[in-house]
């Protein structure tokens, strides 16, 4: 066989490949939002959920999903990105940054709900929290900061070498250089595997079952002090997500309507991630352009 | 500047001199390389250099690709630091001090002996802040010294009339002559002593070259420049000194004039005819 055919039909294979990926995520889109899109109103996303009743909406579990996200990315993108620099510019090559790296990968690939559980023994129990938004926030954390140390170390390991070598032949030190020089052309990079991490953590539910927990309280949003009892704001109020109520409706909901509930909010859930990755994909160029304007 | 754990803070006395006093006296050493030798893991790179290169004088450092120029003067501001497996022995005496011990301020040394690579490598910020990033990192703030500054440097680097009214545009959008000149301001606003140009102008058209070696000519008034350059008729126009470089060795450094009408050594004249044709 000579190489052209070869070629050629491994270009098909990969065209059907492709074809058949994006064949399969339109279905999935067009499936959930043409069940869900009609049950979302804007009663549905600002009335609270309903225990039996139908007519529940998911104006918390949307409150909470956002308020977890926000909270999560505080703790993890610093502690990330100090890991992703000292990764990339400080470790140097040997066993202990490989049993390093090594580390920072299984932790990434621990499976959600192992996570879950060894959140529910730390972040709930021993610390006797019970279910609290920073329990999920922090369990949450354990399998994101994998990610924003691979993301930085990639976005700062990107820039181009010539850049590092101009700002140290000019007298500047290593660690001026990283903020003044490294950071800002990796920042990009950063940004967007930031909102790629948020759209997981905002679709995650299995972490979330035994640290977040099943349940809200009532809440009052007039009331933004972070640590009264019926503030959305408290952290260490049980909080159930947008996914969680969709696990839970599904396999626990007494309401009739769980039908159209689940379909609502899938449909919001999966739109919202749907924008992270466009806001990613969207900032990451704007700001890629302004870096390097003119060129 | 003082770049050393016990060397207390120095004045540039140098810099006091008038140029025209210094330049009536013989020229003296400002580098003196001795025994440099460049590991690159068990790879010798650079095999006992040895080399005095002169104050206000243009050093040119020619020879074959792969045959250590870089290395050689990647050592001498220890750009080679950022590589694990390089290593040096031998001594590089600046100031009196060998500046290869490992207790030197590396940081404080490179903003003494700057350095201008081939590729034009300017920061994605204005031109202005091109020039400001080191300043400001040295704590001057004051806006009128930093404005002076770098109308100074762009004037010293030939770049000031072409770049004045848009001093607050990216430096990307400059040409690749103008870029490189825009690198060399940056590094003389840092008020270097020597300056190390490693082929500053290979990556440039034939009018932003000649511009570089006007350039380099005006700048050897006041300070020490090395260059490394595949031009050979580029290396005999502007400098003073040339070492011809081959295999790691050091074969040949006299003065340029000897180097180019008269060489000792078959194999430089070989190089240099060869590549004159
Ligand atoms: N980072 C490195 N690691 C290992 N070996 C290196 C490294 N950099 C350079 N070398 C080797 O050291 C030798 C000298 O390289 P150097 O870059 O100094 O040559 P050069 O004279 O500057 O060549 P050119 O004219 O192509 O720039 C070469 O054999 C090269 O392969
Ligand atoms: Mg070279």
């Amino acid at each position: 066989m000579n190489s052209r055919i070869t070629d050629r039909i491994a270009t098909g294979v990969f065209y059907t490949i492709a074809a058949i990926m994006v064949a399969l995520l339109l279905y999935l889109f067009y499936f959930i939002l043409s069940n869900g899109l009609p049950q979302v109103t804007w009663d549905f996303l600002t009335s609270p959920s309903s225990s039996y009743q139908a007519g529940g909406g998911i104006r918390d579990q949307l409150f909470n999903s956002l308020y977890i996200l926000v909270i999560t990315m505080i703790i993890t993108v610093p502690l990330g990105v100090c890991g992703g620099i000292y990764m990339a510019e400080y470790a140097k090559p040997g066993k202990i940054t490989n049993f390093i790296r090594t580390c920072i990968e299984m932790l990434a690939s621990l499976p959600s709900i192992v996570v879950g559980l060894f959140g529910l023994l730390i972040f709930v129990n021993i610390t006797g929290w019970g279910y609290t938004i920073i329990g999920g926030a922090l369990a949450l954390t354990i399998f994101n900061i994998p990610v924003m140390v691979r993301v930085t170390e990639d976005a700062i390991r990107s820039v181009p070498k010539e850049q590092k070598e101009a700002s140290l032949a000019l007298g500047i030190t290593r660690w001026h250089t990283i903020k003044t020089v490294l950071l800002p052309y990796a920042f990009p990079g950063i940004l967007t595997g930031a909102i790629l991490a948020s759209g997981r953590v905002f679709g995650e539910a299995a972490a979330l079952l035994y640290t977040a927990g099943l349940s809200t309280p009532t809440l009052d949003y007039g009331n933004w002090n972070p640590f009264a009892e019926n503030s959305p704001l408290n952290i260490f109020r049980p909080a159930e997500t947008l996914a969680v109520h969709i696990w839970s409706v599904n396999t626990q909901g007494l309401i009739p309507d769980v039908r159209e509930v689940a379909n609502g909010a899938s449909a919001v859930l999966v739109i919202a991630v749907l924008l992270f990755n466009i806001l990613a994909r969207w900032l990451g160029s704007v700001i890629h352009k302004k870096l390097t304007a003119g060129k | 500047m003082n770049y050393t754990a016990d060397r207390p803070m120095e004045t540039k006395t140098e810099k006091e001199i008038a140029p025209s006093e210094r330049k009536a006296s013989k020229r003296e050493v400002v580098l003196d390389v001795k025994d440099l030798s460049i590991f690159y893991g068990n790879k010798e790179a650079v095999k006992s250099a040895n080399m005095g290169i002169e104050k206000n004088a243009v050093t040119a450092l020619i020879g074959p690709s792969g045959c250590g120029k870089s290395t050689f003067i990647r050592s001498i501001n220890r750009m080679n630091d950022l590589i694990p497996s390089s290593r040096a022995e031998g001594e590089i005496i600046y100031e009196g001090i060998n500046i290869l011990r490992d207790d030197i301020n590396v940081v404080a040394l490179r903003s003494e002996i700057g350095m201008v690579f081939q590729k034009p490598n300017p920061f994605p910020k204005s031109i202005y802040n091109n020039i400001t990033h080191a300043l400001k990192y040295n704590g001057q703030k004051n806006k009128k010294v930093l404005d002076q500054i770098v109308e100074e440097s762009l004037r010293k680097a030939a770049l000031w009339d072409e770049v004045k009214d848009r001093l607050h545009q990216s430096a990307m959008s400059l040409s690749g002559g103008q870029q490189q000149r825009l690198c060399i301001a940056r590094t003389l606003a840092m008020e270097p002593q020597i300056l190390l140009l490693d082929e500053p102008a290979s990556a440039l058209d034939p009018v932003s070259n000649s511009k570089i070696e006007e350039l380099i000519l005006q700048l050897k008034e006041d300070y020490s420049i090395v260059i490394v350059t595949h031009n050979m008729s580029q290396a005999s126009r502007v400098s003073d000194k040339t070492a011809f470089f081959l295999n790691g060795d050091i074969v040949e450094y006299d003065d340029t004039k000897k180097i180019f009408t008269n060489p000792s050594e078959a194999r430089t004249e070989e190089y240099i005819s060869g590549r004159f044709g």
